[in-house]
């Protein structure tokens, strides 16, 4: 039943996830962290952060993270199989079609409206995320200081266009200075 | 090229282009259209385009279709798996060590930098993302993104129901209003 219920729930992010990058994120987030708790939101921002300094794209490594924590490997597996099987069989149905010059116009029209909406969607993710990560609880707001350390140095570097897996490296390092700090003076 | 051949260069491709998105377009198109001349850069480009209109990680649909122009649906297919063994063997390893380690104080302050570090690259993402879509159309996609934004943080309403709105929306919109009349 397990496994059932990670297919299902990672072909949903396979089948809606337009535009690649973090265009999955809302998705995942719905799915993985509001309907089926599989994670909590910390854990995902952590799977997220995890997944920036790994290779492959989000929501394959999502997929692998949390097949496995719920049911193993074969999770894994399933899960992964599950989020590219829509596009595979969209891409397979459609390909000899494309390679012969024809164009999807519904498609392209879909994808008009698609695009701006998703972006909408993943600020919506953001804005979770960045809660998740600067508040250890939000009901009485509590800041989680190391954080956004992390954050503002982040903020200002990205103004200089650093390479995204030396900002995550960078945060791991402040982590770390700020943890050293905290344990000193026995906060 | 053989098929193996082919497997192992998509296998290779994905176990070292880090951070999703269209970052694996550039080593694809290096391997295949500079180094190997397999591809010219038009065939290469209309292969980008086709992976937008699929959904899915676009170095998904990239592999897939590089696979399908140079070996039919075989090479479709095992350019799929390449490209999804390498995060499927590191992810899983990696479960492990976050499993084991992730209640350590030294790792959990690690992590709680790089969460802060991750916020901080969503919310430039969002924006360059924004700007991305407001190249055209520019009133009708603001308005779009404006309201899905609020839609999303103020209601509960299902992500994937949201979606399915927005692309048929699309469709309405660009059927029944000619395209220069669309702000």
């Amino acid at each position: 039943m397990i496994f059932w219920q990670l297919f299902i729930a990672f072909l949903e992010v396979g089948a809606l996830a337009f535009g690649g990058g973090y265009a999955a994120l809302p998705l995942i987030e719905q799915v993985v962290v509001n309907r089926y708790h599989w994670l909590s939101l910390r854990e995902m921002t952590d799977v997220v952060a995890i997944s920036q300094v790994t290779p492959g794209p989000i929501a394959l490594n999502a997929a692998t993270f949390v097949g496995t924590r719920v049911a193993g490997i074969p999770g894994a597996i399933i899960a992964s199989v599950a989020a590219v099987l829509p596009q595979t069989l969209l891409l397979l149905f459609l390909g000899w079609f494309l390679f012969h010059g024809g164009r999807i116009t519904l498609i392209d029209r879909a994808l008009k409206g698609l695009r701006p909406g998703v972006g909408g969607l993943i600020g919506v993710a953001a804005v979770s995320m960045v809660m998740a990560s600067l508040f250890t609880s939000t009901a009485p707001l509590a800041i989680d200081f190391v954080a956004v350390a992390a954050f503002v140095v982040v903020v200002v570097l990205l103004l200089k266009k650093l390479d995204p897996i030396k900002l995550i490296a960078i945060g791991a390092g402040i982590g770390l200075l700020g943890g050293l700090i905290e344990h000193l003076i026995g906060v | 090229m053989s098929l193996w051949q082919f497997f192992f260069t998509i296998f290779k491709i994905s176990s070292i282009t880090f951070g999703g998105g269209y970052t694996i377009v550039p080593v694809i198109r290096n391997e295949f259209v500079v180094k190997r001349k397999l591809l010219s850069d038009e065939e290469m480009y209309d292969l980008i385009a086709l992976s937008q209109s699929a959904p899915g990680p676009i170095a998904v649909s990239t592999a897939l279709l590089t696979g399908y122009k140079l070996k039919g649906r075989t090479g479709a297919i095992l350019g799929t798996v390449a490209a999804i063994l390498p995060p499927l063997l590191i992810i899983s390893v990696l479960f492990f060590v976050y499993e084991s380690f992730a209640a350590n104080f030294w790792v959990r302050a690690a992590l709680r930098g790089m969460s802060g570090a991750i916020s901080a690259i969503m919310i430039f993402a969002v924006y360059d993302l924004s700007k991305a879509c407001l190249y055209r159309y520019k009133v009708f996609s603001g308005i779009l993104m404006l309201l899905t934004f609020l839609v999303g943080l103020l209601t509960s309403i299902s992500t994937g129901l949201i979606i399915l709105a927005l692309g048929l929306f699309g469709i309405l919109a660009f059927t029944f209003i000619p395209e220069e009349r669309i702000p």
